[in-house]
């Protein structure tokens, strides 16, 4: 068996009063594709958020041990530092902040912590034009302000330039298939799937099965009630399609 | 959550970078205000006796005045004979070698050059700085005359340039337009004069800073703008002053007057002094600006960034009187700790298809208030008149406050006016997209609000956009624990 990048134990999590995650426990192993899957409300994205540091989640026990510390009480932006990229569900839009100058701002504060030299807007920008073009994005993206009256296709693509740029070791995506049509849909999954390096992982939430068929999972764990209630290979998503989540029970 | 606005709040809670003291020795009389002060400030300025007598008219009108109390701010009473009316450094510096080393030494905290031959950025920036009463140093000044471009301290406009002044000193706010005006009207101390000859374009930006330094001290000025036929100019006003316990007033009065396919294009960084969390010291702020757009296709433009003073009582305004003029006002008014701004623009509208533009920006952070106050008159005669307001409020934190109070009097059922407002909180999705990413907070609240502000700023020179920006980031950011 391979290195453990990620090992979650025992967690428990609220938003406000209410407990969304009850005992969850998660092995992610490095250079993996795992994806969650799970009916909506099952705690999905809360779970996304308690590992990269959401305000809005209180973890009230367990613990988030990544590349062998616990995490659970690091500010987000440190999590972040250390290679965590979480690509959100739903994009915020941030009126009158420049993509171009919001990434290289993020690209810069990760290359100050990891000891190397900034890139200069010269440098930067050409990494990213090269990107975009890639990912069939507008050229116009790089300078428009930040997710602001993006198309949803184009907020995702916009997410997958940054985990591009940003080189994290653990990337969670978070139904990046939602709203997507087929042609974005294979530009985002290219860009994904050229990031897989034998060494990075990947947590792949969603609710259909569709993205799996671009972004071949190595695991499949099914969330549901705030737990993990099964984890199993590949064959899993057949099984799922056809029965529903209501079949599985807890092993 | 509770906790999460405390940590906003001391990442927004700067500390006044700018608070240190000039100590230089200074000339001034005593506290109070009656005739004799009013002489003696006329007579310590050398002025001829026609502008004796309109001050002691101003006087004599302001004392039948009353503070108006209409804004949305609250503060102690003005004890108006508490305060000191003339300040001045004693020495008279001729040149440059002779400015007190230690003004320059404030100057050069404040980040101004004073040199000629110092370029601020590779633009040509004329530097006309005042502290408390008396212009120190106009630089540039010789190189302007020869293209006509008159740019002096309004004390040696009345004594050189008497006909110019008496002819649009007054003209466009009256000596009795408001208690304030008049207060400045009878004791104004100095200030800048700027007049375009017809046709010309003012090669270089024109800048003054005035900075309150003495105790007790009220600052007076009076600028006078004049842009004659078919020429332009872009002038700069920053400000800033000392750390007090004390509350000082300013009364500034400006006048910009553009002539047929003139000009003018008036932008302020403005930084004096907010006072502490409780609201003590600090500069009471109360400023009459307006600017009269005189002839056909002129232009007044005013850009202002807002983030000192205890109290903000200003409302730059444009009399649209030329046909198809434009009058166009962009503020970003930031009020943090315990300020309070009550902050606006009037638009009046006389000549036909004229047309204004305002995009105002609030952010309150702290216990700041933040209140927009505008108006948008559309006069009898003016066909075809626009206007397009946007109001913005940004909110940091939960003890602060944006209060918006548009008015609208059309006379012409032809014009067209469109209005938007919105009040937004720093959402904390925001906040945690960009630390998701690897921003810290402090840079992540700041990229926030800048973007907020981009529309504003844009309008702004580009040195003065990257001054903005380090106040703003001054003013709002603190050290995040
Ligand atoms: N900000 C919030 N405040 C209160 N409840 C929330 C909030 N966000 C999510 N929830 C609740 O938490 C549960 C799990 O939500 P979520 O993690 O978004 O589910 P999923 O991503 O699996 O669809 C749902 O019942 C949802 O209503
Ligand atoms: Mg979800």
């Amino acid at each position: 068996m391979s290195q453990t990048v990620m090992n979650i134990k025992n967690l428990h999590a609220k938003i406000g009063t209410k407990e969304i995650l009850k005992g969850l426990n998660l092995e992610l192993e490095e250079g993996k594709v795992h994806a969650i899957m799970g009916p909506n409300g099952a705690g999905k994205s809360t779970l996304s958020k308690a590992i990269t540091g959401h305000y809005d989640i209180e973890v009230t026990d367990g613990e988030i041990d990544y590349k062998g510390q616990n995490i659970v009480d690091w500010e987000p932006e440190d999590r972040a530092l250390e290679g965590i990229f979480l690509s959100f569900q739903n994009p915020v839009e941030i009126p009158g902040v420049n993509n171009a100058y919001f990434l290289r701002t993020a690209v810069n504060a990760k290359r100050k912590y990891e000891g190397k030299e900034e890139l200069n807007a010269a440098e930067f920008l050409r990494e990213m034009k090269k990107l975009v073009e890639e990912l069939g994005m507008k050229p116009e993206m790089i300078s428009r302000s930040l997710n602001e009256g993006f198309s949803g296709g184009e907020k995702k693509r916009n997410e997958i330039l940054q985990m591009m740029m940003l080189e994290p070791d653990l990337i969670i995506l978070d139904e990046i298939d939602s709203g997507l049509d087929i042609d974005a849909l294979r530009a985002v999954s290219e860009g994904i799937n050229k990031m897989k390096d034998g060494k990075r992982s990947f947590l792949v939430i969603t609710h259909y099965s569709r993205i799996l068929d671009y972004i071949e999972p190595d695991y499949i764990h099914v969330l549901k009630d705030g737990k993990i209630i099964k984890t199993a290979g590949p064959e899993l998503v057949a099984e799922l399609e056809e029965k529903g989540y209501g079949a599985i029970e807890e092993a | 959550m509770a906790q999460e606005n405390q940590e906003l709040d001391r990442a927004v809670s700067g500390e006044y970078a700018l608070g240190f003291e000039i100590d230089i020795e200074e000339d001034k009389v005593p506290p109070g205000l009656n005739e004799e002060v009013i002489r003696f400030i006329s007579k310590k300025k050398e002025e001829p006796d026609w502008m004796t007598e309109l001050r002691l008219k101003a006087y004599h009108r302001w004392l039948q005045m009353e503070e108006p109390h209409w804004g949305h701010l609250e503060y102690e009473p003005i004890d108006y004979q508490s305060i000191s009316y003339f300040a001045a450094p004693k020495k008279g510096p001729e040149s440059l070698d002779e400015v007190d080393p230690k003004i320059l030494e404030a100057y050069e905290k404040l980040g101004i050059p004073l040199e000629e031959q110092k370029q601020l950025a590779g633009v040509k920036v004329a530097v006309d700085a005042v502290v408390d009463s008396v212009s120190v140093k106009t630089t540039y000044q010789e190189e302007l005359l020869e293209k006509g471009i008159i740019f002096c301290s309004i004390s040696e406009a009345i004594r050189d340039y008497p006909e110019l002044v008496k002819k649009y000193m007054f003209s466009v706010v009256p000596m009795n337009d408001n208690y304030f005006a008049a207060l400045n009207s009878a004791v104004f101390t100095d200030g800048t004069f700027v007049y375009i000859p017809k046709g010309v374009r003012c090669p270089m930006e024109l800048s003054t800073y005035f900075r309150i330094n003495a105790l007790n001290t009220g600052q007076f000025e009076r600028t006078l703008i004049i842009a004659d036929e078919g020429s332009y100019v872009s002038y700069n006003e920053g400000c800033s002053a000392p750390m007090r316990d004390e509350n000082q007033l300013h009364a500034a009065v400006v006048e910009l007057i553009a002539m047929k396919d003139a000009e003018i294009k008036y932008s302020t960084i403005q930084n004096w002094y907010p006072g502490d969390e409780e609201g003590k010291g600090g500069i009471y702020n109360f400023v009459t600006k307006r600017g009269l757009c005189e002839g056909e296709n002129s232009k007044i433009s005013w850009t202002q960034v807002e983030t000192g003073s205890a109290i903000t009582w200003k409302y730059p305004s444009c009399v649209l009187k030329g046909d198809n003029s434009v009058g166009e006002f962009y503020s970003v008014a930031v009020t943090t700790l315990a300020q309070q701004a009550d902050t606006g623009t009037k638009m009046i509208h006389l000549g036909k298809n004229t047309s204004s533009t305002i995009i105002s920006k609030g952010i309150s952070a702290m216990k700041g208030q933040n209140t927009y106050r505008g108006l948008v008159k559309i006069g009898a005669n003016a066909e075809g008149a626009r206007n397009y307001s946007e109001c913005d409020s940004l909110l940091i934190g939960s003890e602060c406050g944006a209060h918006t109070f548009p008015y609208l009097e059309s006379k012409d059922a032809m014009g067209q006016v469109e209005h938007e407002a919105t009040t937004t909180k720093i959402s904390d999705e925001q906040l945690f997209y960009l630390r998701q990413r690897g921003i810290n907070e402090e840079d992540a609240v700041s990229m926030i609000v800048h973007g907020f502000c981009k529309e504003v700023f844009s309008q702004l020179p580009m040195e003065y956009a990257v001054e903005a920006k380090a106040l703003l980031n001054l003013t709002l950011e603190g050290s995040v624990g």
